[in-house]
């Protein structure tokens, strides 16, 4: 009896059945909170043609930018993607197709697919090239337009802590899109730094419970920084 | 004198109230941050999560899990809370957030706000921007008042893609502190030293003035 324990033990069983043309959701913001061995697997893997909904693209040779170098990625949905001369290449050489989506509606696009709502109505992008050709109403006086919830066939997450039981937590500014990314997958898998014993992590304080959660890998992670700014440099405040 | 970055971000910091929540966006807008009043309290948001951002960490300090907005490393201050991007911009776009300071590229009279796209150059992305704009209670644009050529940056009408639509309250910029109502700019301060002939001449769109404008005080 498997029961709950959705842990497995390597990468390959983790994003088993992961094939070419797929949509994956990447949990993550710039570089905080990324699963990064399995992003590694799905470039050993070399699906091809997949769309990857995520709020960045990585950087080069680093987080999904490592998906770029043998071009497995046919869209990008995301709210910024600077970062990766090898994005912008592939972008300018039309191999690469980006939906360029408000950060806050992106979110909830997440959000909303995992909570089962087809689409919503939101203020953000009226009246610029976000609201072009999208159904738009107006509420109490004010202009909305109808965004479209997104769900993946996978979702690969980043967490913290996590039991056998899929019920985890997030540390610090590393939650980001994670929990919203783990309830939006048709097969969720959470790479995890540390899998605790059930009942350790308190019922209350677990971010993402263990139902929006398939499978489970312990991985080892370098935790890049972008931005390395010091107190010492200049005071923010 | 046109005002040097460090100013307007002064000036900027003179619209933050007692117990605001503020959004501030990279450049000018987060120097702010250096010049909160000593006898206020506020709490900075940061749209990655982040609800109480404290200053820059010390090297031992340092946490890759620890980042703002910009993706630069930050500690959390007293009273912090951490939270999901849904959850940050249901904050944001159901009107919790105060204040919001963003930079633009145009505003117009209309209050509307052009700040992520210049056709032909290469797009990067909106970011929380076109968010920000369109949730917070009240929202300020710094920016220089004329671009590198002398042109107005302050128009009767947007010529680049919009981030939002009929949003704007105020803008701080080097030379002026307007505010947009009625289809107008309402000139309310000059940069110390400023007259309102170079302001009437680097504002493209409706200006009103009134009889007497006052010189920003710091």
């Amino acid at each position: 009896m498997a029961g709950f324990n959705k842990v497995v033990d390597s990468y390959e069983a983790a994003m088993a059945g992961l094939q070419d043309n797929m949509t994956v959701i990447a949990g993550g913001f710039g570089l905080c909170g990324i699963p990064e061995g399995l992003i590694a697997q799905i470039k050993k893997m070399n699906t091809k043609g997949l769309t990857v909904v995520s709020n960045n693209c990585g950087v080069d040779g680093f987080g999904l930018g490592l998906l770029l170098e043998e071009k497995q990625i046919k869209k990008m949905v995301s709210s910024y993607v600077g970062e990766n001369a090898l994005f912008e290449q592939q972008l300018l050489n039309g191999e690469l197709e980006v939906e360029l989506t408000p950060q806050g509606t992106l979110a909830e696009k997440m959000r909303a697919g995992g909570a089962g709502i087809p689409a919503f109505y939101t203020a953000t992008g009226f009246g610029t090239p976000v609201g072009e050709g999208k159904e738009s109403r107006q509420f109490n006086g004010r202009d909305y337009i109808l965004e479209e919830s997104i769900t993946g066939d996978f979702a690969i997450v980043k967490a913290y802590k996590a039991d056998r039981y899929g019920n985890c937590i997030y540390r610090h500014t590393a939650q980001n899109f994670n929990p919203i990314a783990a309830t939006a997958g048709k097969i969720t898998v959470l790479e995890v730094e540390e899998i605790v014993e059930p009942g350790e992590l308190s019922p209350s304080e677990i971010h993402t419970p263990g139902i929006y959660v398939d499978r489970i890998i312990v991985g080892k992670f370098e935790k890049r920084i972008e931005r390395k700014i010091l107190s010492s440099v200049t005071s923010n405040q | 004198m046109s005002l040097s970055r460090e100013q307007i971000a002064m000036r900027v910091a003179q619209e933050f109230g007692d117990g605001h929540y503020i959004n501030l966006g990279i450049g000018i807008p987060t120097l702010a941050a250096n010049y909160v009043a000593d006898d206020i309290e506020v709490m900075l948001q940061s749209e990655n999560g982040l609800l109480g951002m404290g200053p820059y960490p010390t090297e031992a300090q340092v946490d890759a899990d620890m980042i703002n907005a910009g993706k630069e490393t930050v500690t959390a201050a007293t009273g912090a809370s951490i939270f999901n991007s849904a959850e940050s911009f249901a904050m944001i776009r159901g009107g919790h957030v105060d204040l919001t300071v963003l930079g633009a590229f145009e505003v117009d009279c209309h209050g509307n706000i052009a700040s992520w796209m210049i056709p032909g150059k290469l797009i990067k992305g909106m970011g929380g921007a076109m968010d920000l704009v369109a949730g917070a209670q009240n929202i300020i644009v710094t920016m220089t008042h004329a671009d590198k050529h002398g042109h107005s940056k302050l128009l009767a009408q947007c010529t680049l893609p919009l981030t939002g639509v009929n949003c704007i309250n105020k803008i701080i910029t080097d030379l002026a502190v307007l505010e947009v109502k009625d289809g107008a700019f309402h000139l309310v301060e000059r940069a110390p030293g400023v007259t309102i002939d170079e302001i009437r001449t680097k504002t493209a769109g409706k200006l009103v003035v009134a009889a007497d404008v006052p010189e920003m005080m710091f």
